[in-house]
């Protein structure tokens, strides 16, 4: 069960109290997160919305670790990644999180399997090992023909698949989508959406999801609006209903 | 090595732009060894120069000639084993560009003094006998197509007219520790058919009990003829072949500073492509960061790349260099008879190679390194 009013259970797999971030901007600050409280319990695929400047793109960064908050603090199953240093928070977010984006990101220069393979090259699998779970990982998003295709020879929806299979290759603890169909026509967002659903009710997968898309939002079990640095449960997006 | 097959995808990019970089290493490294061989070429001769041997020459200039006359005097010098002289024929064998060093020797004594260059006694027999004989180095024989028995006509602009000589021998000796390039005709010979410059030579070389003797004996050869006619200037052989080699100017600044400035053209060419490899790709390595590969990780693939691409393009010019050097030293015409290119230099080019590219590969690396992941991210 989703919660922001910062009295979750405490064993709840992500836990954010009190998250404010902050930029300098010239002389001014600006607020993007304000006080912001989260409970997340696994398994829970939540939506987050919001217009474009709410800092929805600011909270997947911190709660995936890319970026330090001005204050506050999150907890991830048990641990305390506010004051991790650079090294350790690299090597949880090896362990931890899947990271999907809008615009796919894979390296061009390499294959569908080599780019899943990445995130196991951290990992001491050998290289059969590797094998199998690239394996695996394509057949469960639809492209066990197209491991040996490049980015290029591969349309945005089965770009899109190959990043969730590189996303979900290391087994992480949750997944962090920024826009994921942002960047697809209606019929290839559908079929992500399907299969990110699939990930959650299925293999119970935890799923953090930005989106402008309510038709995306709709799929999640949770929608969470960010208006001005405030997190609310529930409500429209452009303001709390 | 998992990281390897990354390396090599990234290297392959931009084909055209790692083929231009790769190349513009080899032609750098084939220079350098090209250099490299050419100065070791002018020491060699140097460093093969006998220790116990001293070389007695006209004070006023090498081209200045001696008296036969002083070879007795300077024998009675108390630690002189032996004594030869030689001295400059200058023959042109049907081209002046044919060019290769020929001496008219004096062979009562050239092989005790000269023992590294080994001459079969049957053929150095034969050549005692024939007047009109000549013993050529194998180099020479070869570039030539010379072989015993063949008949040589040589244009002598010094003395005038053709000179026909017949090769009875050849001789040998270690190529990188022997000039195989000569070509020895007899003294008394010369000194009979000449019209001008009688009884003189062009140079002694002297052998002596020991080495240790060098300074002593040198000096007494040089005040034996102090005040006279002929003055003489007495070095060991390899101090001779040290100033022969000044007589060219600086060569091993010269070399190093070619050297040096193709090299920091080509850190300058090679630490752009890499800074334009990173810049293009900030996204990419943004990616890597976010999945979990540390800044060091990504520092390191960087540097990989630059490595990778000054360690191909190394090996591509040394190879080539090493394939080049006999057709170099055919085309340099005997000019410089020890050309080579030693394993040592393979070894110092490659270790230049992968300086250049470790420096190169510095600066992107440190700002790949650096690169935060939320910036790179928002820029793609």
């Amino acid at each position: 069960m989703v919660r922001v009013d910062g009295n979750g259970k405490t064993d709840s797999l992500i836990q954010v109290r009190g998250l404010d971030k902050t930029y300098r901007r010239g002389g001014e600050e600006i607020h993007v997160l304000q006080g912001l409280n989260l409970d997340v319990e696994k398994g829970d695929f939540v939506a987050f919305m919001g217009p474009s400047g709410s800092g929805k793109t600011t909270l997947l960064n911190l709660l995936g670790g890319l970026d330090v908050p001005s204050r506050g603090s999150i907890t991830v199953a048990g641990d305390e990644i506010t004051h991790m240093s650079g090294n350790k928070l690299t090597h949880w977010r090896a362990r931890h999180v899947g990271f999907i984006f809008q615009m796919y990101n894979l390296i061009p220069v390499l294959t569908a399997f080599q780019n899943i393979e990445l995130p196991l090259l951290l990992t001491k699998l050998s290289k059969s090992e590797r094998r199998q779970h690239v394996e695996t990982a394509l057949s469960i998003v639809g492209l066990a023909d197209r491991a040996h295709h490049y980015p290029r020879q591969l349309s945005g929806g089965q770009e899109q698949r190959v990043a969730i299979a590189r996303a979900l290759i290391a087994d992480p603890t949750f997944l962090l989508c920024d826009e994921p169909t942002g960047d697809l026509d209606r019929k290839s967002a559908d079929e992500i959406l399907n299969l990110l659903t699939r990930l959650s009710t299925e293999f119970s997968k935890t799923i953090l999801m930005v989106t402008h898309d309510p038709m995306a939002a709709e799929r999640a079990q949770a929608t969470l609006h960010l208006n001005k640095g405030v997190l609310v449960e529930g409500a429209h997006a452009g303001g709390p209903a | 090595m998992k990281f390897f097959p990354l390396i090599l995808a990234n290297l392959f990019r931009k084909k055209l732009r790692t083929t231009l970089t790769v190349g513009s290493f080899a032609v750098a490294l084939f220079l350098f060894g090209l250099l490299a061989a050419i100065r070791a070429s002018f020491n060699q001769g140097v460093n093969i120069a006998g220790a116990d041997r001293l070389v007695v020459i006209n004070k006023v200039s090498i081209i200045q000639p001696l008296p036969i006359a002083d070879r007795d005097h300077i024998l009675r010098i108390p630690g002189v084993k032996n004594i030869t002289f030689d001295i400059w024929f200058g023959g042109v064998y049907q081209d002046p560009k044919n060019f290769f060093p020929q001496f008219a020797i004096d062979t009562a004594n050239q092989r005790i003094v000269f023992p590294e260059l080994h001459v079969p006694d049957d053929q150095w027999k034969a050549f005692l006998g024939d007047r009109e004989g000549a013993i050529v180095g194998a180099s020479t024989a070869k570039r030539f197509g010379w072989k015993i028995g063949d008949r040589i006509p040589l244009q002598a602009p010094i003395y005038g007219g053709t000179w026909e000589f017949n090769i009875d021998g050849i001789y040998t000796g270690t190529p990188q520790a022997s000039d195989l390039t000569q070509f020895w005709l007899h003294y008394d010979y010369l000194d009979e058919r000449r019209q001008f410059g009688k009884g003189m030579i062009g140079w002694y070389t002297v052998k002596m009990d020991s080495p240790d003797d060098a300074t002593r004996v040198a000096a007494a050869i040089d005040s034996m003829f102090a005040n006279s006619p002929y003055e003489t200037k007495t070095e060991t052989e390899k101090a001779m072949a040290g100033s022969f080699v000044k007589q060219f100017g600086n060569i091993e600044f010269l070399i190093l500073a070619i050297g040096g400035v193709v090299f920091f053209t080509l850190l300058l060419v090679t630490g752009n492509t890499m800074a334009i490899a990173v810049r293009e790709r900030l996204g990419e390595l943004a990616v890597f960061k976010a999945i979990g590969f540390s800044d060091r990780f990504v520092s390191l693939f960087v540097l990989g790349e630059s490595l990778l691409i000054s360690l191909l393009g190394g090996i591509i010019g040394l190879a080539l260099c090493k394939l080049a050097m006999p057709g170099i030293g055919d085309a340099l015409r005997g000019m410089l008879p020890f050309i080579a290119l030693p394993v040592s230099t393979l070894a110092v080019g490659l270790g230049v190679a992968i300086a250049v590219g470790l420096l190169a590969g510095i600066l992107p690396a440190t700002s790949a390194m650096r690169l935060r992941v939320v910036d790179a991210l928002r820029r793609v």
